[in-house]
């Protein structure tokens, strides 16, 4: 049929185009940190020149490993923190446990510009000032709240007699835990993971909120960077971020298949 | 190998008794039903018998020692659940291995007691299935497999075959009793179909409000039930109430009705007889019936269901409903709207006190 065929080519341009928008922006970029020319000037003249300067930018480079640092220590915290209370949310029933859970939602809708303006009159009213340790708490408070979320929607779908079932056999309170339930909760945790990794990585407003000139974080001093001029050596190191990031979600893809636990 | 005595125990949740002073002596080996409608507090006392909830008074005790304040991991018990509750990240033989592997037993030790576990359910040749791969049977053998391995005191079953079709529902019910006797292990089993309580179970509890109604072997309560509630929740039972004359009852409309079996009561109190429908003679008038029988009622035929071997006639009689059984023997059939005498003779009719 002619018209099935039609459908069938807009449906492929639909797709193409789809991906056209999410990745020309980044390919254009990509390309652009092995250009020669600094102002995006055509003819393509390729060089490595940005990538071999972007090591002599020693604020560039300590600012991505605070980045890093920050995001994995966030990460960790926030997911063995946010997993426990998951958990402590399904299985114990108290006082206050529904107000508890419905506030755990507002802070994940405040928009970030206030709750940075918060923590920054916070955390001067009680003596923690700004820099990394300020970044950091602010970074985990942000990113906690995904991870109870994603994980306790993992385990709206656990049987509770699994635990039942471990227990009649003989298990500890640790056995079951570490044997049946995280198991069983994994890809959420996995998942709460990437999602604080990812909050705390991207996470400029708050950061900016928190940094001082010395200490602060990539996005950050990206920002700073391109105010006082933009340079290639952004695109260079905007580049291998997303190698990096890209490669590591399709690993974690490949290996947990999300929704998809049987 | 242990009997289990569960004495006086009561149980509340809120307002609600989910077990009102219940006592039940489950003898050594044994194979017992606790039988009753939803809410009759049958889980809940599976539940206090296993640990998973202790009860607020009373005292349960397995092999004689008393567990009533044991959490269910010291109990060392085996149990099955009415969904399996297979563990979905392990294979066959893990599942089957979790009750060993957590208690420390060596590798070696564990392989051979899971495949002799898997081979007496006879599963032995999928150990490295996950549990999704498996039907609904074969869920259920790894299920009573992972229980048993462990060698537990005692093995409870909280409505294992609930979820399987009426087929394969009796297969597994010949199944369990061929493994309950081969391992010999004490056995409490939770439905509320009383089919499988009459044909599976040595002895049967009946619950109903969180108290035990009746307990004893099958036959003797399907024989002389000694409660209204009894009678018509173990089979079907018509049941005809009055006042007691002592070794019966006498109607409202004065007709007298002799029990051979039941409670021996005061004359003048209310009480009721139960019969079985399936002891009860139908003939067209007081001619052809039995007059031996004893017990006779006129009445007519309002519905007749045909069920291939048997057909249920039902009949009325003084605005109520009796049902009567008769065998497909091809020599007679008779017709709704007609007029029948029915019969059954004194040791068919249970004398019962009224509740």
């Amino acid at each position: 049929m002619a018209t099935t065929r039609i459908l069938e080519w807009l449906g492929r341009v639909y797709v193409w185009l789809l991906l056209a928008f999410l990745y020309l922006p980044i390919i254009i970029m990509a390309l652009m940190s092995f250009n020669v020319s600094p102002f995006y000037q055509l003819p393509f003249e390729w060089t490595t020149e940005w990538y071999a300067s972007l090591w002599q930018n020693d604020q560039l480079i300590s600012a991505t490993w605070n980045s890093i640092k920050i995001a994995v220590i966030t990460t960790v915290i926030c997911t063995v923190l946010g997993s426990a209370a998951s958990l402590a949310l399904y299985r114990y029933e108290f006082r206050g446990k529904k107000f508890l859970q419905a506030l755990l939602f507002p802070p994940i809708a405040i928009p970030w510009l206030i709750t940075g303006t918060a923590m920054l009159i916070f955390f001067f009213g009680v003596g923690i000032g700004r820099g990394l340790f300020a970044i950091l708490l602010g970074h985990v408070a942000l990113a906690l709240p995904y991870v109870i979320v994603v994980v306790s929607a993992r385990l709206q779908t656990f049987a509770p007699e699994l635990e039942e079932a471990a227990r009649s056999l003989g298990a500890t309170q640790w056995q079951v835990t570490s044997r049946v339930t995280l198991p069983w909760i994994m890809p959420g945790v996995i998942a709460g993971g990437l999602f604080a990794f990812a909050v705390s990585f991207d996470q400029f407003v708050v950061s900016y909120f928190l940094s001082t000139p010395g200490q602060t974080t990539l996005p950050v001093e990206i920002y700073a960077a391109i105010r006082k001029g933009f340079t290639p050596e952004i695109n260079a190191v905007s580049t291998i971020i997303i190698v990096v990031s890209m490669a590591l979600m399709l690993l974690t893809a490949r290996f947990f298949k999300f929704g998809g636990e049987k | 190998m242990a009997g289990v005595q569960v004495s006086n125990v009561s149980r509340s949740f809120g307002a609600h008794k989910a077990l009102d002073d219940v006592s039940i002596d489950f003898a050594d080996g044994g194979f017992y039903a606790l039988l009753g409608p939803s809410g009759s507090g049958k889980t809940t006392l599976l539940r206090q018998i296993a640990g998973f909830d202790f009860p607020d008074s009373g005292r349960i005790a397995i092999g004689g020692e008393s567990v009533e304040r044991v959490p269910v991991e010291k109990r060392r018990i085996g149990m099955v659940f009415q969904n399996y509750a297979l563990f979905p990240n392990m294979s066959v033989a893990d599942n089957v291995a979790f009750g060993l592997s957590v208690r420390g037993e060596a590798k070696a030790v564990i392989a051979a007691e899971v495949q002799r576990a898997l081979d007496l359910v006879q599963l032995g040749k999928l150990g490295s299935r996950r549990p999704h791969q498996l039907s609904g049977g074969q869920r259920q053998r790894v299920a009573l497999a992972r229980a048993i391995v462990t060698k537990p005191r005692v093995l409870l079953l909280d409505e294992p075959l609930g979820a399987l079709d009426k087929a394969l529902r009796v297969d597994m019910q010949i199944e369990l009793k061929r493994i309950q006797r081969e391992i010999g292990i004490t056995t409490i089993f939770v439905t509320h179909d009383q089919e499988e309580a009459l044909t599976m179970s040595d002895r049967i509890g009946i619950l109903r409000d969180g108290r035990l109604v009746q307990e004893g072997p099958p036959e003797e309560i399907y024989d002389s039930p000694k409660s209204e509630f009894a009678a018509t929740f173990l089979g079907d039972a018509n049941i005809l109430r009055g006042d007691t004359t002592g070794t019966g009852i006498r109607l409202p409309d004065g007709t007298a009705i002799a029990a051979g079996a039941g409670a021996t009561l005061a004359a003048g109190a209310k009480a009721s007889c139960a019969v079985r429908p399936e002891r009860i003679r139908i003939a067209t008038n007081a001619g052809s019936a039995d007059q031996t029988n004893g017990n006779m009622l006129r009445g007519q035929v309002s519905k007749r269901i045909f069920a291939g071997n048997n057909s249920t006639y039902f009949v009325e009689r003084d605005g109520q409903t009796l049902k009567v059984i008769v065998q497909n023997t091809g020599i007679e059939r008779l017709a709704e709207g007609q007029d029948v005498m029915l019969s059954w003779s004194p040791e068919s009719t249970v004398l019962i006190a009224a509740n």
